[in-house]
């Protein structure tokens, strides 16, 4: 992060009186893999049109090594973008689509040919040079307009949701793709998604926005683990909430907190007082279905409403005797070859001590 | 739905009939009248001939010929240099001014195109307006002879088929997806590339058409070759009217039309080709 080689300062822009994004800051590394995250509507492909010069923001600044863009028109910027369409053009052929960027930089004949072949070869295209794109698949087109992409070497990539279009198991295949690319390049790549499980497994930090502005920033594991607030926790992954209110302030600076009428004490945290209503976030992985729970760890009581057996995993969903319902999602025990529930069987749940996140109530 | 099934036929079946009656008979009663010989009183005599054909290729009526393709060639390129970039700002606009200009482009179509020919004459006339405006700017001393000279009927077959051209182009570039422009702009293309490499091939489709549209049309715009350009010869539609109303030669005139019914027909033909090809392309 020491050489950033994309700096976004306080971008604002507004669309006929509402704000999409609200001064944004963003600092992205040399060969990055950042993913701005986020609801449609939350400003995300608007920022990265900002980038890439479609649109002019209202306020802030925009550094390609520490050059501003704004200025620039979008073929004057180096960085280039994948879009969500992919945007190939009809009336070219797969060769003559990515070799575009080239052309207009008047190179031609062996050397133009050469590294055509090059970012083909890349993205596993080599054999539809002479197709059409109107005769290639999703998938096939979406590799592409990759290496259309690539080709001009940007020293910024912009992905604006590229596997939205894609069936799952192509999705998975494109994320491994996009991810050695981008290790091979080495050049930050842009990603815009909608889709949390995209977010996670491929980003080298994640940006969860709403509302035109962060909401949360951080690698991966710190979003999924110590999400910074209710919206980004229901956001990314499932959860399990458990309403509460701090009870007192610790000596040591712990708080021990009410749950009903059980209490528990956890880590102290800034920002939370005694009174405060609180809730305590649970992914599915963190429940223990358990025979006896841990001393000074609550403990409810509850009865399985529905077991789905996953492969690796067993999912269950129990209705707990105080009305709510909890989703659990257990590894299978090795050593316990009957780990199983049957509907209707009464398990008490809890979790490992420190596995709880502790979140304000916003509501 | 049985119903609709049979309003569906009774539609079709009179669609069929008003085409076969004022469009199929017509055009055989035309074909058959070009190959029967000529005769001063009755029009045409039930005598079998290739006289008609014959004369047409007389250098009197090739120049004719020639002429009004030149014509129609300028009157073609005219709309489509002007008409291109009309089109695709049009198509570029908000859609209540899309409505807007496409409305204030059609108005012109209420009134008779002959109507609007005499009012052309207004303008042009050595005491018209434009000359008016002129002399009282002191820009001329005399007034201009505008009227009766070609550039009078080009530019009156210009104002004439200008909107042919533009309707096409219009619904072509109307449908073009705007992100291929942002492509091309994204890798490096500058305004001349993306509309020489991207918006123009993808436009040709609505290019064809708009020329198919004026070209053919404009050979037969005998009255504003007339009107404007005084009582010459210009165009194949001034040959027609004149072997029709009078020289009273109907196989000569009839064999002229179809002429130009087959140029039509070859031209649409090629627009159809190019079409099929570039489906192909986009579709296996």
């Amino acid at each position: 992060m020491a050489t950033s080689v994309l700096s976004l300062c306080g971008l604002s822009k507004s669309f006929a009186g509402h704000r999409v994004v609200d001064d944004f800051s963003l600092e992205i590394g040399q060969a990055e893999f950042v993913t701005l995250l986020g609801p449609s509507g939350c400003g995300k492909t608007t920022l990265l049109r900002l980038i890439a010069g479609f649109e002019h923001p209202d306020s802030g600044r925009i550094l390609l090594d520490g050059v501003d863009l704004l200025p620039l028109p979008p073929e004057k910027r180096q960085v280039n973008t994948v879009f969500q369409s992919y945007a190939l053009f009809p009336h070219l052929r797969v060769f003559d689509n990515v070799a575009f960027g080239l052309r207009l930089r008047r190179m031609r004949g062996e050397e133009l040919r050469r590294q055509v072949a090059e970012a083909l070869a890349l993205v596993q295209m080599s054999p539809f040079a002479d197709r059409f794109p109107g005769q290639l698949s999703g998938g096939q087109q979406q590799r592409v307009a990759v290496a259309r992409a690539i080709i001009n070497r940007p020293r910024v990539l912009l992905l604006d949701e590229p596997l939205s279009a894609l069936d799952a198991r192509l999705r998975r295949e494109m994320q491994v793709e996009l991810k050695r690319l981008q290790r091979e390049l080495g050049i930050a790549f842009v990603l815009v998604t909608h889709d949390q499980e995209e977010a996670l497994s491929m980003s080298d930090r994640l940006v969860v926005m709403a509302e035109g502005r962060i909401a949360q920033l951080g690698t991966p594991r710190e979003v999924y683990e110590e999400p910074n607030s209710l919206a980004v926790a229901r956001f990314i992954g499932e959860i399990n909430l458990f309403p509460g209110r701090v009870a007192e302030r610790l000596a040591d600076g712990r708080l021990l907190l009410a749950l009903g009428d059980q209490e528990m004490t956890v880590a102290g945290k800034s920002g939370l007082a005694p009174g405060q209503a609180v809730q305590l976030l649970l992914r599915p992985e963190d429940l223990r279905l358990v025979e006896r729970h841990e001393e000074g760890m609550p403990v409810f009581h509850g009865a399985i409403v529905e077991r789905s057996y996953r492969g690796s995993t067993l999912d269950t969903i129990i209705l707990l005797d105080e009305g709510r319902q909890l989703r659990a999602c257990e590894f299978f025990d090795e050593d316990d070859p009957d780990f199983d529930y049957r509907v209707g069987e009464r398990v008490r749940v809890s979790w490992v001590r420190g596995w709880e996140v502790v979140l304000a109530d916003e509501e | 739905m049985k119903s609709s099934g049979r309003t569906e036929r009774l539609v079709t079946v009179l669609v069929s009939l008003w085409l076969v009656l004022f469009g199929v008979v017509p055009l055989l009663l035309l074909v058959a009248t070009s190959f029967f010989a000529q005769d001063p009183i009755d029009f045409f005599r039930l005598a079998p001939s290739l006289e008609s054909y014959r004369q047409l290729l007389d250098p009197g009526y090739l120049q004719v010929m020639r002429r009004s393709v030149q014509f129609a060639a300028l009157t073609t390129l005219l709309c489509l240099l002007i008409g291109y970039p009309f089109a695709w700002y049009t198509s570029r606009l908000s859609r209540p001014a899309r409505v807007l200009v496409l409305v204030l482009l059609m108005i012109p179509f209420w009134t008779n195109s002959l109507v609007r020919t005499y009012a052309i004459r207004m303008v042009l006339g050595s005491q018209g307006l434009l000359n008016q405006a002129l002399l009282a700017l002191g820009i001329i001393d005399s007034p201009l002879r505008l009227l009766y000279t070609d550039t009078a009927v080009v530019l009156g077959l210009f104002y004439l088929m200008l909107p042919f051209m533009i309707l096409p182009l219009y619904a072509c570039l109307e449908k073009l997806d705007y992100r291929l422009v942002e492509a091309a702009r994204d890798l490096g293309a500058g305004f001349l590339q993306t509309l020489l490499r991207i918006v123009w091939p993808l436009s040709l489709p609505g290019v064809y058409a708009g020329c198919i549209m004026v070209f053919v049309p404009t050979m037969g715009l005998f009255y504003v070759a007339t009107l404007l350009g005084g009582a010459r010869q210009l165009l194949v539609g001034n040959l027609i009217q004149q072997q029709f109303l009078n020289a009273r030669n109907w196989p000569l005139g009839s064999a002229t039309s179809v002429v130009l019914i087959l140029m039509m027909a070859l031209m649409l033909t090629g627009y159809w080709l190019v079409l099929r090809r570039l489906a192909g392309r986009r579709r296996q």
